[in-house]
């Protein structure tokens, strides 16, 4: 809602300059332009080039046609983004690609590929409506259940406080995480 | 005539039976491709400029920079010079360029000079909004006034319900291209078979030159009818940019600043009552705000609208903000939290157990008997007897818990729809409808229907919808799909099978109209013997195939679909009374909607409208800034939503009966959205043992009501 | 978001080198929770941003004097997980906890809650850090349900920081490392009320790097966190608070009491931690210090429900380490 400002495509960069013959940086400094990168998405290394200012959400859904996540706040705070990160559920949305190089990231596409139970679990239990948060939550319990074998109902609700859904499939959501975790419980099959 | 009727409950095999949705093996995965999910080749991405000034004239709109800025195909203006723009938000301009990035970065270059003009963003205090404020006429009937002397009770009170949004996670907007006159579009829609005749209309071209396609859509709550000036506008870039695919969803502030909302509603209620609880008067003092164009009055008093004396006088004021759409039930979680609240203080005042005198007062309504069996069920699920105590009185170190009562009526009945449904010769069988599974599991009962109608397994049938080109059905609003789907499924499927017998009939030595179609076969009814499976019966068809069409007539939907749902929801609170902190414990919902074709997907139906009842009853509010004329919350952070801690148990039971079930399908996605904020709310004035007659319920408000004060 | 180039140092000193004067010059990135929201509403609009995540030396919790050094980019996740925090600071814990979503858990980093902007809808907005309109603030004639309840102005937001009144609480103290060398700054001092539009909230210089926070050993001290959130899900806490009780025997030798949410720096309640020394713990003494945390309190038009909130936090935070249910 902002009707002047600067392009981001002209930068300024004068005082840095006079800062970088005093001090010449060691490391590497890449962009504003963009710049080739190397993701590790599903097991496989995939190479794009991105501004530096793109985040990883953006890179999936525009260039590598990886839509399972979405954008929806866009803020970190919904959870419709969500991905797996060296193992640790994160926010897609509020990441940048270029700073994610070198980590092993999986998305839903990854997961459901594999057969995961609990994709079968929010079947069975309805656990989705339009169905546009619902794969936020799959990563999402996909991402504590690894954590949280065969959990309780308490436990689910406070391990899945960082997604969000509208049309309210919380119900069978809850029912959904638990009843894979029953599933996975001495055979884990992810 | 074919007998297009239900078959009898007790001969179901698949209507009636919980069934997973079809689609949910594609939506969990995230196979699924949603709208803003496309990537066609050559794509644009389009981003608006919208008015930081929420009543301003638009003066100049300087375009140049932009315009020249590398990789921009095409740049509109859409609220020209001498625009009076009545809202932030609204749309001045918009950009495609080859990336969103690139868009936004020209957006940015565009200078807009504005003549800032007085605003009023807000409707609370009816006292500060000058001229802006219309009242209808009064409405009186009985006599109001003698009732009120007669009463043996009466409670007096302001209550008031803010402007909610709908707050899709996918946000509205499209893919589009045009070329020359003809337009492929991609919209996150609930009105499949009419948005393009709607975007017709502006780009000035024939309806039949859009194609309108959606497989699956984020939420649209009824806020995703038309075309929007953003679908309009990219059609437009498209066209200027070669007939490129253009893609423009709105970013979150936009979408909880102009994509729609629910009007608010405040109204000052007087209701008086004789001893035993018996409601015989009347008087409400409402007004409401849907934005710029003012907001009408809910339906009050509601449900128990037979009171017989009663004065009824409404303000519609009109704000600077973002307009109001339909909203899950228009008016009527406002009319239903409204009057809930005042017959609930009215209770308190007489020292009456609330449930008794919503008892006692069915006979005010349109379906007395229905509601006293929902009242009583839903009673039961909650254990009120046992759990129920007199206002504050059940106490647990600072803890209070209470119960409440909310209550729902919706229409429901069936929407015009055509479906087509075609039998080819290998047996496989599809069925075509200009509708839209919005995630309400339309697809699941258009495939039920159409397999209970044929004899055959649900995964013989191919369910074809989400295009224009297939026949007209209805947009999604109004809880008329179900009823309107199924029944002209049913129709085509039967006239399809007519025609399958008259063809088989012959070979069988059997009169057509003795053949049923059972278990993918067709036979001799009352001869199960004399048959033939339903692949040798296609087989007969050679190289031909039978097409048959099949319509719901809102005018005379042969018993297979009706209106008037009605429900009830209870709920079970915990209130912290040192922070105001209020718990959901539990939500109980009965509701009845005539035939159930899938009762799972019902009952989620049921348990979502509950969740977003509580998100409206404790969180949810848009917050309005006079100062900046700006909405303060359009974010998922301060726009708060219940997350899957927040909202207790919810147990749903359908009503599902003979009786009910004869008066055939009725839409189920408004009502159970109805009555929970009123319970929600009548439960915390229980607990705390007064009333807080604003919600939502937060904090402030509780410890506010607490300590004897109306506002925080 | 405008463009930035990137830099991903492996150092401290790599990573120094590539500050500047100005907040415009260079960004710190570490689990990106604020500044990437930040950076798309155009309030943070760097030329370069400096990805911290590849500095080894930033992460890692390690003993140390008797206490534990915490590098800058552990998570709230890492947080949680380390057995000696858990062992001897539950009001860290409970403060860690309070950030409900996994999510956020696993990205955001010690540094930034420390180092993140106010969350104040008109600074949000794009209406400025003071909320100033014609010389005039925006927020004590507005829509301030969430904002300060002490301080003065002209801040009105309130610090967002959840660790902050447990760090302060404990008396930690936190590292700041430019190219020109190091300085140690109390967890009491480095948060500031802004009197104008271009200062900050905290004192980290822009070529500065908070790299680590150093929490003195808590062994025998009670501490313990409350936060008042409204939904379970994530969600801001309405207030927060951090108690630290030294203790003699049965009663306070000494109390520290940090309120957090109520104003535009943590808030220590002097006197009420005076009022606490040689008293046992107890319903109504914990009651009492509340009402003394918050006798200072000059609520806004629409948020005096808050000063209740913060004396119930405080209440329950004494209760709940005197090891009396809450």
């Amino acid at each position: 809602m902002r009707g002047v400002g600067l392009s981001g495509g002209v930068l300024s960069t004068g005082l840095l300059e006079q800062e970088a013959q005093a001090a010449p940086p060691a490391a590497p400094v890449s962009g504003p332009a963009a710049v080739p990168i190397t993701l590790r998405i599903n097991g496989k290394s995939v190479n794009t080039s991105v501004e530096p200012r793109e985040t990883l959400l953006d890179t999936m859904r525009n260039s590598l046609d990886l839509t399972a996540a979405k954008r929806v706040c866009d803020r970190g705070t919904c959870g419709a983004c969500t991905i797996i990160v060296s193992g640790k559920v994160m926010y897609s949305c509020t990441m940048l690609a270029i700073d994610s190089q070198g980590k092993e990231i999986e998305t839903l596409e990854g997961i459901s590929a594999k057969n995961h139970p609990i994709i079968a679990a929010f079947v069975a239990n309805d656990a989705q409506q339009c169905g546009y948060c619902t794969p936020g939550f799959v990563v999402a319990s996909k991402g504590f259940l690894d954590k949280h074998p065969n959990p309780t109902y308490e436990e689910v609700k406070k391990g899945l406080g960082g997604n969000l859904c509208r049309c309210g499939t919380y119900m069978g959501i809850r029912q959904a995480v638990v009843d894979a975790g029953k599933q996975l419980k001495g055979g884990r099959n992810a | 005539m074919p007998d297009y009727s239900w078959p009898p409950m007790e001969k179901r095999r698949i209507v009636g039976k919980r069934t997973s949705r079809l689609d949910g093996p594609d939506k969990a995965s995230g196979k699924a491709k949603y709208p803003s999910d496309l990537n066609p080749p050559g794509l644009l991405h389009a981003v608006m400029l919208t008015s930081p000034h929420a009543h301003a004239r638009v003066k100049t709109v300087d375009i140049a920079a932009a315009k020249k800025f590398p990789g921009v195909t095409a740049i509109r203006v859409i609220s020209g010079p001498g625009t009076e723009v009545q809202w932030a938000g609204t749309e001045i301009a918009i950009v495609a360029a080859t990336s969103e990035a690139i868009a936004r970065d020209a957006v940015a270059l565009i200078k807009v000079d504005y003549e800032v003009l007085p605003h009023v963003v807000r409707e609370d205090d009816l006292g500060k909004v000058g001229n802006r404020a219309k009242a209808a006429g009064e409405q009186v009937t009985g006599d109001p006034d003698a009732a009120f002397k007669e009463a043996d009770a009466i409670s007096e009170n302001l209550y008031s319900i803010p402007v909610i949004t709908h707050c899709c996670l996918e946000p509205h907007g499209q893919v589009i291209a045009m070329k020359g006159d003809k337009v492929d579009y991609w919209p996150s829609t609930q009105a499949v078979s009419t948005v393009g005749g709607d975007l017709a209309k502006y780009l000035e071209i024939p309806a039949s030159n859009v194609h309108v396609q959606m497989d699956y859509m984020g939420g649209g709550f009824g806020g995703k009818f038309p075309a929007d000036r953003w679908g309009v506008e990219s059609a437009q870039l498209s066209k200027e940019s070669g007939g490129r695919p253009v893609k423009m969803f709105l970013d979150r502030e936009t979408e909880l600043t102009i994509a729609g909302v629910r009007p608010s509603a405040f109204a000052n209620i007087k209701i008086g009552a004789k001893k035993d609880g018996t409601i015989i008067a009347w008087q409400s003092q409402s007004w409401a705000s849907g934005g710029f164009g003012g907001g009408g009055m809910p339906p009050l008093p509601y449900v128990f609208n037979k009171i017989p004396n009663y004065r009824l006088n409404h303000t519609a004021v009109s704000i600077n903000a973002g307009s109001a759409r339909a909203w899950r039930a228009p008016n009527n979680p406002q009319a239903s939290f409204l009057t809930c609240s005042a017959i609930d203080d009215l209770a308190a005042k007489l020292n009456m157990d609330p449930l008794d005198m919503f008892l006692k007062n069915v006979g005010l309504t349109i379906r007395p008997d229905t509601y006293r069996l929902q009242l009583n069920k839903a009673a039961e699920m909650i254990e009120w007897k046992k759990n129920w105590r007199p206002r504050g009185q059940n106490k647990d170190g600072y803890m209070r818990r209470g119960l409440g009562i909310g209550i729902s009526t919706w229409g429901g009945a069936g929407h015009a729809s055509k479906a087509r449904t075609t039998i080819h010769p290998d047996g496989s069988v599809e069925v075509e409808l200009g509708s839209q599974d919005i995630g309400s599991g339309t697809r699941t009962v258009i495939s039920m229907v159409a397999a209970e109608t044929l004899g055959l397994p649900i995964s013989m049938i191919k369910v074809k919808i989400g295009d224009n080109l297939y026949p007209v059905s209805g947009p999604s609003g109004g809880s008329t799909t179900v009823g309107g789907v199924s029944s002209s499924t049913r129709k085509a499927a039967v006239n399809a099978l007519q025609k399958l017998y008259d063809i088989v009939g012959p070979i069988l030595n059997a009169p057509p109209d003795r053949l049923e179609a059972v278990d993918g076969k067709i036979r001799m009814i009352g001869n199960p013997d004399k048959g033939m499976s339903w692949q040798q019966a296609c087989q007969k068809l050679g190289v031909n195939t039978i097409t048959e069409m099949g319509e719901n007539d809102t005018k005379r939907t042969e018993g297979l679909n009706t209106g008037g749902a009605s429900g009830i929801q209870m709920a079970d609170v915990s209130v912290d009374i040192e922070t105001g902190v209020v718990k959901m414990n539990k939500l109980v919902a009965v509701h009845d909607c005539g035939l159930v074709i899938n009762p799972k997907t019902a009952e989620s139906q049921v348990l979502g409208a509950c969740i977003m009842s509580v998100c409206s009853a404790l969180m949810e509010e848009r917050v309005m800034d006079q100062q900046t004329g700006r909405v303060l919350n359009a974010d998922m952070e301060f726009y708060k939503l219940a997350g899957i801690a927040d909202i207790g148990d919810i147990v749903v039971h359908m009503d599902i009966t003979p009786d009910n079930d004869k008066r055939g399908v009725i839409g189920l996605g408004e009502p159970p959205a109805v009555p929970g904020v009123a319970a929600i709310a009548n439960a915390v004035a229980n607990a705390i043992g007064v009333r807080v007659p604003s919600v939502p319920l937060i904090p402030s408000r509780v410890l506010a009501a607490l300590n004897g004060r109306r506002n925080a | 978001m405008q463009n930035f180039e990137y830099a991903n140092p492996k150092t401290i000193q790599e990573a120094t080198a590539l500050l500047g004067a100005s907040w415009s010059d260079a960004n710190l990135l570490a689990g990106g929770t604020d500044l990437i929201s930040l950076m798309k509403e155009e309030l943070a609009t760097p030329k370069r941003v400096v990805s911290l995540k590849g500095i080894k030396d930033l992460g890692g919790i390690h003993k140390s004097g008797g206490g534990l050094r915490i590098g800058a980019t552990v998570t709230f996740d890492e947080l949680l997980e380390n057995a000696a925090v858990r062992a001897e600071y539950p009001s860290l814990v409970e403060a860690a906890h309070g950030v409900s979503s996994p999510q956020i858990r696993n990205m955001g980093t010690v540094g930034g809650d420390l180092c993140q902007r106010p969350r104040c809808w008109y600074f949000r907005g794009g209406e400025g850090l003071l909320g100033m309109k014609n010389g005039k603030s925006l927020i004590p004639g507005g829509e301030n349900r969430y904002h300060a309840i002490f301080g003065n102005g002209p801040a009105y937001f309130v610090s967002a920081s959840s660790l902050a009144p447990a760090l302060i609480a404990l008396g930690a103290k936190f590292k700041l490392v430019s190219a020109s060398g190091n300085r140690e700054v109390a967890a009491d001092k480095f948060f500031v009320a802004p009197q104008n539009e271009t200062t900050r909230e905290i004192v980290l210089a822009p070529n500065e790097i908070l790299t680590e926070i150093l929490i003195p050993s808590a062994k025998g001290v009670k501490n313990a966190t409350y936060e008042v959130r409204h939904k379970e899900a994530l969600d801001w806490p309405l207030a927060t608070a951090s108690v630290a009780l030294t203790m003699k025997g049965n009663s306070v030798a000494n109390a520290r009491i940090v309120l957090g949410h109520v104003g535009p720096v943590p808030y220590s309640a002097s006197a009420a931690e005076k009022w606490l020394a040689g008293k046992t713990i107890t319903e109504s003494v914990a009651d009492e210090a509340g009402k003394a945390a918050v006798a200072d309190a000059k609520p806004l038009s629409q948020n005096e429900y808050k000063v209740q909130l913060a004396r119930v936090a405080v209440k329950r935070a004494l209760l709940e380490a005197g090891g009396k249910k809450a």
